[in-house]
């Protein structure tokens, strides 16, 4: 399948690199994490000291082994470090520890699914690296560059795709899968803004009906889940206008310019780089025994695209509410407490995704922060549900639990909120409303059942929500229809 | 008492007897040591301070009673590609000039732990490239048993502080002959262990997959003591798996029967004739000592030679990649931009002889290239290390000149590469197979140049090595 556009179509593949929530780095113990006084968490081995020699940190290549057991990837027995040269200030050592002949894990595929479609794209390959520093540039003054080795020796794990993608939608779906599975199995916070998730994209386009593929352009320095979409978009129609015109495209690497929404010319294939790639003798081969990796399979939690399948099927929720309720294991974990002890999936799902979720947004908080637990709304949504409450009077009762954290009978007690149950009472508040309303109550027995609404909320209001609009709507359709109780 | 010119294990026990106050014996190794410098250019760097605060700390340890390390107050000289916290590290090169470093290299934390005392750090060929000590940014050095003559390198200024009483032992590393050569130029002992067996956590590397610490002593006993005390695990170092030697006495003591395999390969083409007649005659020495000796063949060693310069200097290209001005030693000023920088900094701060290994690295390595070169040479020394392997099924050791000739004049090689790559051409097998070997003084030229005999042994059988070089060395008694 391709994505076609006015007689185009484009081919894209993916280079994801995440870096692993590590305790410490990948090759000294250097603490792993964000921030810091610059080149503050460096040892002679991050900072490329003569003398000084790598140890692999054996908790990334757990991490890694997740993720690739997690898109049912092949986690070779054997793998190689290899080096990468090249020169590069921010790269002490002038080389990058990588996997290049033997990588970790080869193969695999990730499931996106696109407008009620469900697509896999099929992996190449996963394997360990050591992040670089970071270098910044002063743009005014003395012309120096200033140079932060903090990130030196990070654990990134890249993921390189098959060039199975076919549109800048599905390359952005593909990436917000990765980044969810990664949180899923808690290796990778996936972070664009901080630079823990980075992507890099290959792109080609050809006319419809063309044989030999186009011209191969790799996209960098894309940020953000969204700038992924924009920048094959933008890459799309300058190949296009490129092919329209006559020209030709070059093979080339392209800089994203987030901030102007455009792409610049990095280096052409002419000067592409010779990495000169060779096994890392300072390090063993990575050895992985197959009992290792039956553990670790066996300890997989459920995946996103399990999570979603399952929801839809074991509680009857469209595809929309799934793929919200799953956008996290915590969010998840909390819908199904709810809807097993509301008994009501269906309205467990509404009220997380718009009542909880807007909370959640307001005050920028995630879900293990919310003060309603997931057994107290459990216990509000199966009152509403009975019908023993009303919605209206449910929504002020959870604004107040969303504050006080108390349960929902508490409030209840302290708001002086009584549960109207009383048939006789109810009945008589019937009968005043349609005393008031004697020509709406002639419409409507001639047939004009849309009033039954209106009814039903001049009753709420005269008892100021409290009375039990199960009962209501009952006694209700009974009155309303002359038999009188 | 001229402490220099007495062995590790005597020094040790007079000062841990009491017999010679620490201060005092380092004071006089240090002066003796300065004075003499200046004619043999043996030391970069003479650590006066540093050692004699060593000397103090044992001295008070000593007045407090406090038990003593095991080299407590014994000095030593170390090659200055060996990272020693607080003291310059150089490796011979000017990209190294005024670097000090902040950490200490595993083996010189295992020697510090024991109280022994650095006294300095020793002359080198830049980066161990060179088999003369004519490669050093800080000068050449002189054999101390002929001024006219080259010490052998790279560890050319520890094999000549060793051969010249400045200290009684001294650490080096060998990629492909670095110890065992220089030690036979200079007379004494020169032990390359097993590759692992040493840490080479904060030796600064060459060719990784080959380079090792070793030691040069006068004499068998102080090179097993010493590598007792160094060959430990470390964690910081993967490649690093010694199954810890226990230094015995007796060990040593003991000369057993063995079976001595003597490779064709090695006494052909190219060899000195006083050499090949010195070692030989050990030979039958040790067959009279009772040793089995017997003929045997290492067929792929005409490969040694090529496939180590290849796998070296690849290594090299990539390991020297971080002298670039960035973050520590030389730096060019005289520079525009970022690539004037590497240039710069990296064409000035290399000797020649380094900037040739790190273009005949790069070209190996490079796309196209790479299997041509950098394969075939790891294939090539995985059947050098097969014919290793064949060989130690048959024999206990493998007995071999160290050098096809005894040291070579100043300045007689260094204008032809080839002819220096090619003095090589007995140790650097042993590199490649990852095995130890030691080279002992068997005997001397008619003109009074040492010669020296090779003692190889399989993977980690760095005791069966001591034992047939401590008896031979009894039976022989070299003293230069």
């Amino acid at each position: 399948m391709s994505f076609r556009m006015d007689g185009y179509e484009c081919i894209i593949g993916l280079e994801i690199h995440a870096q692993l929530l590590t305790d410490s780095k990948l090759f000294c113990g250097c603490k792993n994490s964000y921030g810091d006084t610059p080149n503050a968490r460096t040892c002679p081995v991050c900072l490329g000291l003569p003398g000084a020699l790598p140890s692999l940190n054996v908790r990334a290549v757990e991490h890694a082994v997740k993720m690739i057991l997690a898109v049912e990837g092949k986690v070779n027995g054997r793998s190689i470090f290899a080096r990468k040269n090249y020169f590069y200030p921010d790269l002490p050592k002038g080389y990058q520890i990588s996997q290049y002949e033997k990588p970790l894990g080869s193969g695999g595929q990730i499931r996106i699914e696109s407008g009620g479609k469900k697509r896999f794209i099929g992996l190449e390959r996963i394997h360990l690296e050591e992040d670089a520093g970071k270098s910044f540039h002063q743009a005014e003054g003395n012309g120096y560059t200033n140079i932060d080795l903090n990130r030196c020796g990070v654990p990134l794990m890249e993921i390189v795709t098959r060039p199975d993608i076919s549109s800048p939608r599905e390359a952005h779906l593909l990436l917000d899968r990765i980044k969810l599975i990664m949180r899923y199995l808690g290796i990778c916070s996936g972070d664009m803004e901080k630079g823990a998730l980075r992507c890099d994209a290959n792109i080609s386009v050809r006319p419809d009906g063309q044989a030999e593929p186009g011209t191969k352009v790799e996209l960098k320095n894309i940020n953000s889940f969204r700038g992924v979409e924009r920048a094959l978009n933008y890459e799309i129609m300058r190949q296009k206008s490129l092919l329209e015109k006559g020209k030709r495209v070059i093979q080339e690497t392209r800089l994203w310019d987030e901030e102007n929404n455009l792409s610049h010319p990095m280096r052409t294939k002419e000067e592409t780089q010779d990495y000169r790639y060779f096994p890392e003798p300072d390090l063993m081969p990575l050895d992985i025994e197959e009992d290792w990796i039956k553990k670790a399979s066996g300890e997989l939690c459920e995946l996103p695209a399990e999570k979603l399948d399952r929801f839809m099927d074991e509680y009857r929720i469209p595809e929309y509410d799934a793929f919200i309720l799953i956008s996290s294991c915590e969010l998840a974990n909390y819908f199904e407490d709810v809807a097993r002890i509301s008994a009501s999936p269906k309205l467990a799902a509404n009220w997380i995704m718009t009542e909880v979720l807007k909370v959640l947004k307001d005050n920028k908080i995630e879900i293990d922060r919310f003060k309603i637990g997931a057994k107290q709304l459990g216990v509000l949504i199966k009152k509403i549900d009975e019908g023993s409450i009303s919605g209206k009077i449910a929504k002020e009762i959870f604004a107040d639990m969303a504050l006080s954290s108390e349960n929902a009978e508490t409030i209840i007690g302290r708001k002086g909120i009584i549960q109207l149950t009383d048939v006789e009472t109810i009945a008589g508040t019937i009968r005043e409303v349609m005393k008031e309303n004697e020509e709406n109550v002639r419409l409507y027995q001639n047939g004009k059942s849309k009033l039954f609404g209106y009814f039903v909320g001049q009753v709420m209001a005269k008892t100021k929500g409290m009375a039990s609009p199960k009962m209501v709507n009952k006694l209700l359709k009974d009155m309303l229809d002359g038999q009188e109780t | 008492m001229n402490f220099g010119r007495l062995s590790a294990d005597k020094l040790g026990e007079i000062i841990s007897s009491g017999g010679a106050k620490p201060s005092e014996a380092i004071s006089a190794i240090l002066e003796n040591a300065r004075s003499e410098n200046r004619r043999l250019n043996c030391f970069i760097t003479i650590c006066e301070e540093y050692a004699l605060a060593i000397a103090d700390r044992i001295e008070k340890k000593i007045s407090g009673n406090e038990p003593l390390g095991r080299l407590a107050g014994i000095p030593l000289a170390v090659k200055d590609n060996i990272i020693t916290k607080d003291i310059a590290t150089t490796c011979g090169s000017r990209i190294l000039d005024g670097f000090v470093p902040p950490y200490n290299a595993t083996a010189i934390d295992y020697i510090l732990s024991e109280d022994a005392v650095i006294i300095g750090k020793t002359n080198m060929d830049e980066f161990g490239m060179g088999s003369s000590n004519e490669n050093s940014y800080f000068g050449r050095v002189i054999n101390p048993i002929n001024d006219e003559y080259v010490p052998g390198g790279s560890s050319g200024g520890s094999a000549c502080a060793v051969a010249a009483g400045l200290v009684p032992w001294a650490l080096g590393s060998d990629t492909g002959g670095s110890v065992r050569q220089p030690a036979s130029f200079c007379g004494i002992v020169g032990l390359k262990p097993t590759y692992g067996a040493i840490s080479r956590y904060g030796l600064i590397a060459f060719g990784s997959s080959l380079d090792q610490i070793g030691i040069l002593s006068r004499n068998v006993k102080d090179c097993a003591l010493l590598f007792s005390i160094i060959s430990r695990r470390d964690y910081r170092d993967e490649t690093c798996m010694a199954a810890q030697y226990e230094y015995g006495a007796d060990d040593i003591g003991q000369f057993e029967r063995l079976k001595i395999g003597l490779p064709g390969e090695y006494f052909g083409e190219g060899i000195d004739p006083e050499v090949s007649r010195s070692v030989h005659g050990s030979i039958k020495l040790l067959e009279k000592l009772g040793c089995e000796i017997m003929e045997i063949s290492l067929p792929n060693t005409d490969k040694a030679i090529a496939a180590y310069y290849i796998i070296a200097n690849a290594e090299a290209s990539s390991n020297l990649a971080r002298y670039d001005g960035v973050r520590y030693g030389f730096r060019s000023e005289e520079c525009k931009n970022l690539e004037g920088m590497y240039k710069l900094t990296r064409g000035r701060g290399f000797g020649d002889e380094v900037k040739r290994r790190i273009m005949l690295g790069t070209y190996a390595l490079s796309s196209g290239y790479y299997d041509a070169y950098y394969l075939k040479a790891q294939k090539a020394r995985e059947i050098i290390r097969r014919d290793f392997k064949r060989a130690f099924s048959e024999v206990d050791l493998i007995v071999t000149p160290t050098s096809p000739t005894p040291a070579f004049k100043l300045g007689e090689k260094i204008a032809d590469p080839l002819a220096m790559y090619l003095s090589d051409v007995y140790t650097v097998s042993v590199n490649l197979a990852y095995l130890p070997a030691i080279s002992i003084p068997c005997g001397k030229t008619s003109s009074g140049l040492p010669i020296g005999m090779q003692i190889i042994g399989d993977a980690f059988g760095e005791r069966k090595i001591f034992k047939l070089a401590y008896g031979l060395e009894k039976e022989l008694g070299f003293e230069f």
